[in-house]
């Protein structure tokens, strides 16, 4: 058991050190890139969209609810849907959501040129395979999911002013007043560095997954559930790391 | 020219291949021929150095191929072309993006040249249409053909072809002889053909190697192999009845 978990880390970091070596040529990487950004990133925008909308309107509506003593002011309300939003629900939540949609997509991707010989023909070619296939999925992931997060945390804000609204729970100068309220913007710093740390966790779990994916289709399914489990594990003790580091 | 060297493999201690050693020269067809499951596709692996051999050597032109480091060992696959047994296109790519890929990633070529270059194999291997295709849209021949295209396209010193002809009709089968045939000696190259097929035996086989019983059980040539008097060869070469009659005429003759 231990055996196995120290064979994996080992051959995890093992392959780092190859994914971060020189490109065999920047312009065919940076077309890779740049078809990663849409597949991994713009891709996913419509169902962050939808997450965070209803999301940010629950968490605005419990809040009310929870705050129906006269001592506490409604636009509490306003800055506790903003600091849920910001400092947990986007990142963490968000970030568990991706690990769900992009890492099950690199693993399968990966997995599946693994069993049809793709990734042998790569290496054959002389191409370093783990670079080519996985440094554009991690530059993509790190770069894009920070935009992702800060989308996500609009609209949860905005989706919680509006039902709340609707819902007569809050009033918008109420809302307002509470976002605004005693705002840090360091808590936007934590969040984005979390959700960095959570993309680069993404991007190579999953990837490290689907390349060493031994066998047929039924493997790359394992590869993928595998590769969603551990991601979203490491996403949660980081997440606990990194918030005694940032926030203590 | 490729030389190997008592190459032995395994698997979970079933012997794969069993101190195999052999030469395969410049400019000819070198083919390797045997049952399914003897293990050639594992052979041609050990070669190229994506399975591990458990002892041996694999000299490319006198380097020792399995033991240089990362770096030279992917230098020396530059120069390396591969067809393998499933064809292994790229999905993501078009049959055009395929073909120039090793292209874009080794070469200086303009993008017109590299599209120039890959109409031109294309156009080899009888697929001129078929560039914007993607491989999920194409029969198992045509893949085996787009997969032929890429391994020649950047004119490789080293040709490997793992059962180029299999799933292809007859006409198109000696199509592909025919080209693996003009390239290796055009261009020189240390091309090594794996079969099942006696035509492209007889066609091109300069050279021909015999695996049974995972060992190398015969070597020798086109002009040799229908007077072999090995017994297991035979039986590979004379399957059906009527091969086997006319091989009695003629020894009667
Ligand atoms: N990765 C592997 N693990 C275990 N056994 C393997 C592996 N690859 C191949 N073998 C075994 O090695 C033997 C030879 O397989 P190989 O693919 O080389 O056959 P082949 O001669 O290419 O056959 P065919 O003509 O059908 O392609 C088979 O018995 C196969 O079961
Ligand atoms: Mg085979």
């Amino acid at each position: 058991m231990f055996n196995r978990t120290f064979f994996h880390i080992g051959r995890y970091f093992t392959m780092l050190g190859r994914v971060f070596s020189k490109p065999e040529k920047w312009g065919v990487y940076r077309k890779e890139f740049f078809h990663e950004i849409d597949s991994l990133g713009i891709t996913s925008l419509p169902i962050i969209a939808i997450i965070s909308l209803f999301m940010g309107a629950v968490i605005t509506i419990q809040a009310a609810f929870g705050f129906t003593s006269p001592w506490v002011p409604l636009y509490a309300v306003g800055f506790t849907t903003r600091d849920s939003v910001i400092l947990e629900f986007s990142p963490t939540i968000i970030s568990l959501i991706l690990a769900g949609k992009v890492g099950s997509n690199i693993a399968s991707e990966i997995g599946t040129m693994r069993i049809s010989e793709q990734i042998d023909a790569l290496e054959i070619m002389g191409v370093n395979s783990r670079a080519f296939l996985i440094l554009p999925k991690i530059a993509a992931c790190v770069l894009i999911n920070p935009f992702l997060i800060l989308i996500s945390m609009f609209l949860g804000i905005a989706g919680g002013w509006l039902l709340g609204t609707l819902a007569g729970v809050v009033t918008t100068y109420q809302f307002v007043y509470g976002i605004q309220y005693e705002f840090n913007s360091f808590n936007i710093t934590y969040a984005l560095i979390k959700t960095v740390v959570f993309a680069f966790i993404i991007a190579s779990v999953s990837a490290y997954h689907g390349y060493y994916t031994e066998g047929g289709a039924l493997e790359v399914g394992r590869s993928s559930t595998k590769a969603v489990v551990y991601c979203s594990i490491l996403i949660l003790v980081f997440n606990f790391l990194l918030t005694q580091l940032l926030l203590s | 020219m490729i030389e190997l060297k008592h190459i032995n493999k395994s698997f979970n201690g079933r012997h794969v291949t069993q101190d195999f050693s052999c030469v395969f020269d410049r400019g000819k067809t070198n083919l390797i021929i045997g049952e399914s499951g003897s293990g050639k596709t594992v052979l041609l692996k050990c070669i190229v150095g994506l399975t591990q051999v458990d002892s041996g050597e694999v000299l490319y032109d006198g380097q020792d191929f399995l033991r240089l480091n990362p770096r030279d060992k992917q230098n020396l696959r530059k120069q390396i072309g591969m067809l393998f047994q499933g064809g292994a296109l790229f999905d993501s790519k078009t049959v055009e993006e395929n073909i120039t890929f090793p292209l874009a990633m080794f070469t200086d070529m303009s993008h017109e040249e590299q599209k120039d270059r890959a109409q031109f194999c294309l156009e080899r291997v009888n697929l001129a249409q078929a560039g914007d295709l993607y491989p999920s849209e194409l029969s198992g021949g045509m893949k085996k053909r787009v997969a032929i295209a890429r391994a020649i396209a950047p004119n490789p010193r080293y040709l490997f072809c793992d059962e180029p002809n299999s799933g292809l009709d007859p006409k198109t089968s000696i199509l592909i002889d025919k080209l693996i045939k003009d390239i290796t000696e055009e261009f020189q190259m240390t091309t090594i053909v794996i079969t099942h097929d006696m035509n492209s035996v007889m066609e091109i086989g300069e050279k021909v190697v015999f695996i049974c019983k995972n060992q190398k059980w015969w070597e020798g040539s086109n002009q040799t192999i229908l007077d072999t008097d090995n017994k297991e060869l035979e039986d590979f070469i004379y399957v059906s009845k009527f091969l086997k009659e006319l091989k009695n005429k003629k020894m009667k003759a």
